[in-house]
Protein backbone atom coordinates (compact mmCIF):
# COMPACT_ATOMS: atom_id res chain seq x y z
CA UNK A 1 0.00 0.00 0.00
CA UNK A 2 1.82 3.18 -1.10
CA UNK A 3 1.75 6.21 1.16
CA UNK A 4 0.88 9.38 -0.71
CA UNK A 5 2.64 12.19 1.09
CA UNK A 6 2.65 15.66 -0.40
CA UNK A 7 6.11 17.31 -0.40
CA UNK A 8 4.79 20.08 1.86
CA UNK A 9 4.07 17.42 4.52
CA UNK A 10 7.35 15.57 4.13
CA UNK A 11 9.15 18.93 4.37
CA UNK A 12 7.21 19.71 7.54
CA UNK A 13 8.27 16.35 9.01
CA UNK A 14 11.92 17.07 8.12
CA UNK A 15 11.67 20.53 9.67
CA UNK A 16 10.13 19.12 12.86
CA UNK A 17 12.98 16.59 13.12
CA UNK A 18 15.56 19.35 12.75
CA UNK A 19 13.82 21.63 15.21
CA UNK A 20 13.67 19.00 17.96
CA UNK A 21 17.20 17.66 17.39
CA UNK A 22 18.96 16.16 19.38
CA UNK A 23 15.67 14.86 20.80
CA UNK A 24 13.31 12.64 18.88
CA UNK A 25 10.26 14.34 17.41
CA UNK A 26 6.93 12.67 16.74
CA UNK A 27 3.60 13.35 15.11
CA UNK A 28 0.49 11.91 13.54
CA UNK A 29 -0.56 11.55 9.89
CA UNK A 30 -4.25 11.95 9.06
CA UNK A 31 -6.05 11.36 5.80
CA UNK A 32 -7.95 8.78 3.78
CA UNK A 33 -7.33 5.11 3.15
CA UNK A 34 -9.04 4.00 -0.03
CA UNK A 35 -8.47 0.75 -1.84
CA UNK A 36 -4.78 -0.02 -1.45
CA UNK A 37 -3.64 3.57 -0.97
CA UNK A 38 -3.24 5.88 1.97
CA UNK A 39 -3.31 9.61 1.21
CA UNK A 40 -2.06 11.98 3.88
CA UNK A 41 -4.06 15.22 4.00
CA UNK A 42 -2.82 16.58 7.31
CA UNK A 43 0.06 16.11 9.70
CA UNK A 44 -0.06 17.00 13.38
CA UNK A 45 3.17 17.60 15.31
CA UNK A 46 2.87 16.14 18.80
CA UNK A 47 4.90 16.41 21.99
CA UNK A 48 7.37 13.62 22.81
CA UNK A 49 6.13 12.57 26.25
CA UNK A 50 9.62 11.23 27.12
CA UNK A 51 10.41 14.90 27.97
CA UNK A 52 8.15 14.28 30.98
CA UNK A 53 9.70 11.07 32.34
CA UNK A 54 7.36 10.66 35.31
CA UNK A 55 4.17 10.79 33.27
CA UNK A 56 5.75 8.73 30.46
CA UNK A 57 6.71 5.98 32.93
CA UNK A 58 3.07 5.78 34.07
CA UNK A 59 1.89 5.28 30.49
CA UNK A 60 4.59 2.96 29.14
CA UNK A 61 7.47 2.10 31.50
CA UNK A 62 11.03 1.89 30.12
CA UNK A 63 13.46 -0.83 31.05
CA UNK A 64 16.30 1.58 31.80
CA UNK A 65 15.11 5.20 32.20
CA UNK A 66 18.73 6.23 32.88
CA UNK A 67 19.86 5.36 29.35
CA UNK A 68 16.55 5.64 27.52
CA UNK A 69 15.57 9.28 27.21
CA UNK A 70 13.85 11.67 24.80
CA UNK A 71 17.04 11.51 22.71
CA UNK A 72 16.54 7.87 21.74
CA UNK A 73 12.90 7.18 22.65
CA UNK A 74 9.55 8.74 21.90
CA UNK A 75 6.11 8.21 23.30
CA UNK A 76 2.94 10.01 22.30
CA UNK A 77 0.60 11.06 25.08
CA UNK A 78 -2.55 8.93 24.54
CA UNK A 79 -4.63 11.91 25.63
CA UNK A 80 -3.15 13.95 22.75
CA UNK A 81 -3.98 11.05 20.40
CA UNK A 82 -7.53 10.88 21.71
CA UNK A 83 -8.01 14.63 21.22
CA UNK A 84 -6.62 14.67 17.66
CA UNK A 85 -8.44 11.45 16.66
CA UNK A 86 -11.76 12.77 17.93
CA UNK A 87 -11.35 15.97 15.95
CA UNK A 88 -10.23 14.02 12.85
CA UNK A 89 -13.23 11.69 13.05
CA UNK A 90 -15.60 14.67 13.01
CA UNK A 91 -13.98 15.75 9.74
CA UNK A 92 -14.13 12.26 8.21
CA UNK A 93 -10.36 11.68 8.46
CA UNK A 94 -8.60 8.56 9.69
CA UNK A 95 -5.30 8.12 11.51
CA UNK A 96 -3.05 6.65 8.81
CA UNK A 97 0.12 6.42 10.88
CA UNK A 98 2.81 8.25 12.78
CA UNK A 99 6.23 9.78 12.14
CA UNK A 100 9.28 10.13 14.34
CA UNK A 101 12.92 11.11 13.97
CA UNK A 102 16.11 9.14 14.49
CA UNK A 103 18.72 11.70 15.64
CA UNK A 104 22.15 10.60 14.36
CA UNK A 105 20.79 7.20 13.40
CA UNK A 106 19.67 5.83 10.03
CA UNK A 107 16.03 5.93 8.91
CA UNK A 108 15.62 2.24 9.67
CA UNK A 109 13.26 0.88 12.32
CA UNK A 110 14.97 -0.38 15.47
CA UNK A 111 13.96 -3.51 17.35
CA UNK A 112 12.33 -1.18 19.86
CA UNK A 113 10.28 0.38 17.04
CA UNK A 114 9.16 -3.06 15.92
CA UNK A 115 8.29 -4.24 19.44
CA UNK A 116 5.98 -1.25 19.85
CA UNK A 117 4.43 -1.13 16.38
CA UNK A 118 0.82 -1.81 15.43
CA UNK A 119 -0.37 -3.45 12.24
CA UNK A 120 -1.64 -1.37 9.31
CA UNK A 121 -0.26 2.01 10.44
CA UNK A 122 2.44 3.68 8.34
CA UNK A 123 5.53 4.49 10.40
CA UNK A 124 7.54 7.28 8.80
CA UNK A 125 11.11 7.73 10.03
CA UNK A 126 13.24 10.79 9.30
CA UNK A 127 16.99 10.49 9.90
CA UNK A 128 18.51 13.65 11.35
CA UNK A 129 22.30 13.94 11.12
CA UNK A 130 23.81 16.63 13.34
CA UNK A 131 20.60 18.63 13.04
CA UNK A 132 20.18 18.21 9.26
CA UNK A 133 17.33 16.09 7.86
CA UNK A 134 18.48 13.22 5.64
CA UNK A 135 16.61 10.15 4.42
CA UNK A 136 12.86 9.75 4.96
CA UNK A 137 11.41 6.23 4.88
CA UNK A 138 8.08 4.59 5.68
CA UNK A 139 7.38 1.14 7.11
CA UNK A 140 4.46 -1.16 7.84
CA UNK A 141 4.61 -3.97 10.38
CA UNK A 142 4.44 -7.48 8.91
CA UNK A 143 1.41 -9.56 9.90
CA UNK A 144 3.60 -11.92 11.99
CA UNK A 145 5.27 -8.91 13.74
CA UNK A 146 8.69 -10.38 12.86
CA UNK A 147 9.75 -7.47 10.68
CA UNK A 148 8.73 -4.23 8.99
CA UNK A 149 8.00 -4.02 5.26
CA UNK A 150 9.28 -0.87 3.54
CA UNK A 151 6.45 1.22 2.12
CA UNK A 152 6.72 3.28 -1.05
CA UNK A 153 6.33 7.00 -0.36
CA UNK A 154 4.79 8.87 -3.29
CA UNK A 155 4.80 12.65 -3.54
CA UNK A 156 1.12 13.27 -4.18
CA UNK A 157 1.75 16.75 -5.57
CA UNK A 158 0.10 19.91 -4.33
CA UNK B 1 -25.98 0.16 29.61
CA UNK B 2 -25.75 0.93 25.91
CA UNK B 3 -22.23 2.18 25.22
CA UNK B 4 -20.10 2.86 22.16
CA UNK B 5 -16.62 1.41 21.64
CA UNK B 6 -14.38 3.24 19.15
CA UNK B 7 -12.13 0.87 17.17
CA UNK B 8 -8.74 2.35 16.15
CA UNK B 9 -7.72 2.03 12.47
CA UNK B 10 -5.16 -0.81 12.94
CA UNK B 11 -7.80 -3.05 14.56
CA UNK B 12 -10.65 -2.38 12.12
CA UNK B 13 -9.39 -5.10 9.79
CA UNK B 14 -10.34 -7.60 12.52
CA UNK B 15 -13.83 -6.09 12.99
CA UNK B 16 -15.26 -5.94 9.47
CA UNK B 17 -13.76 -2.44 9.08
CA UNK B 18 -16.14 -1.00 11.67
CA UNK B 19 -15.15 2.35 13.17
CA UNK B 20 -17.22 1.76 16.29
CA UNK B 21 -19.55 -0.76 17.89
CA UNK B 22 -22.58 -0.34 20.14
CA UNK B 23 -22.64 -2.88 22.96
CA UNK B 24 -24.42 -3.41 26.28
CA UNK B 25 -22.04 -3.49 29.24
CA UNK B 26 -21.86 -2.44 32.89
CA UNK B 27 -18.05 -2.24 33.05
CA UNK B 28 -15.10 -1.67 30.71
CA UNK B 29 -14.20 -5.38 30.94
CA UNK B 30 -17.72 -6.33 29.82
CA UNK B 31 -17.61 -3.87 26.93
CA UNK B 32 -14.29 -5.25 25.67
CA UNK B 33 -15.60 -8.80 26.22
CA UNK B 34 -18.66 -7.95 24.12
CA UNK B 35 -16.64 -6.74 21.12
CA UNK B 36 -14.29 -9.74 21.39
CA UNK B 37 -17.25 -12.14 21.49
CA UNK B 38 -18.29 -10.73 18.09
CA UNK B 39 -14.78 -10.47 16.65
CA UNK B 40 -12.49 -13.04 18.25
CA UNK B 41 -9.39 -11.87 16.36
CA UNK B 42 -9.39 -8.68 18.44
CA UNK B 43 -8.49 -10.64 21.58
CA UNK B 44 -4.80 -11.18 20.85
CA UNK B 45 -4.33 -7.48 20.13
CA UNK B 46 -5.98 -6.35 23.36
CA UNK B 47 -5.06 -9.09 25.85
CA UNK B 48 -1.96 -11.15 26.64
CA UNK B 49 -2.10 -14.95 26.63
CA UNK B 50 -2.53 -14.68 30.42
CA UNK B 51 -5.69 -12.61 29.93
CA UNK B 52 -4.21 -9.29 31.05
CA UNK B 53 -4.86 -6.08 29.13
CA UNK B 54 -1.74 -5.38 27.05
CA UNK B 55 0.48 -2.58 28.32
CA UNK B 56 0.51 -1.03 24.80
CA UNK B 57 -3.26 -0.59 24.94
CA UNK B 58 -4.79 2.50 26.55
CA UNK B 59 -8.49 2.52 27.31
CA UNK B 60 -10.38 5.76 27.87
CA UNK B 61 -13.94 6.27 29.06
CA UNK B 62 -14.77 9.70 27.70
CA UNK B 63 -11.55 11.63 28.41
CA UNK B 64 -10.53 9.55 31.43
CA UNK B 65 -7.76 6.94 31.33
CA UNK B 66 -9.06 3.81 33.10
CA UNK B 67 -5.59 3.38 34.72
CA UNK B 68 -6.56 6.28 36.97
CA UNK B 69 -10.16 5.08 37.50
CA UNK B 70 -10.97 1.49 38.43
CA UNK B 71 -9.08 -0.05 35.51
CA UNK B 72 -11.17 -2.69 33.73
CA UNK B 73 -13.69 -2.67 36.57
CA UNK B 74 -14.51 0.97 35.77
CA UNK B 75 -18.33 1.20 35.73
CA UNK B 76 -20.12 2.53 32.66
CA UNK B 77 -23.15 4.76 32.21
CA UNK B 78 -25.59 4.81 29.33
CA UNK B 79 -24.09 6.47 26.22
CA UNK B 80 -20.50 6.32 27.52
CA UNK B 81 -17.88 6.32 24.76
CA UNK B 82 -14.96 3.92 25.24
CA UNK B 83 -11.87 4.59 23.14
CA UNK B 84 -9.15 2.02 22.48
CA UNK B 85 -6.00 4.12 22.03
CA UNK B 86 -2.91 2.21 20.84
CA UNK B 87 0.32 3.27 22.56
CA UNK B 88 2.59 4.88 19.99
CA UNK B 89 6.23 4.57 20.98
CA UNK B 90 9.58 3.91 19.40
CA UNK B 91 13.13 5.07 19.25
CA UNK B 92 16.35 5.04 17.36
CA UNK B 93 18.37 2.49 19.30
CA UNK B 94 17.70 -0.76 21.08
CA UNK B 95 18.11 -0.75 24.84
CA UNK B 96 21.41 -2.63 24.49
CA UNK B 97 23.08 0.35 22.83
CA UNK B 98 21.00 3.23 24.13
CA UNK B 99 23.35 5.76 25.62
CA UNK B 100 26.42 4.49 23.76
CA UNK B 101 28.02 6.51 21.01
CA UNK B 102 28.19 3.60 18.62
CA UNK B 103 25.02 1.68 17.94
CA UNK B 104 25.35 -2.05 17.56
CA UNK B 105 21.75 -2.77 16.50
Amino acid sequence: MPLRLNKAYSDAIRAHGSRDYPSECCGMMLGKAEGDEKTVTEIVALRNLRHDPNRAQEILPLGDPGKETEKNRFLIDPLDQLRVEKDARKRGLDVLGYYHSHPDHPARPSNYDRDHAWPWYSYVIIAIERGTPKELTSWVLAEDRATFHPEVVVDSGS
Amino acid sequence: MAVKVIIPTPLRQYAEKKESMEVHAKTVAEALGAIISQYGDLRKHLYTDEGKLRSFVNIYVGDEDIRFLEKEKTPLKDNDVISIVPSIAGGSASACCAGHDLCCC
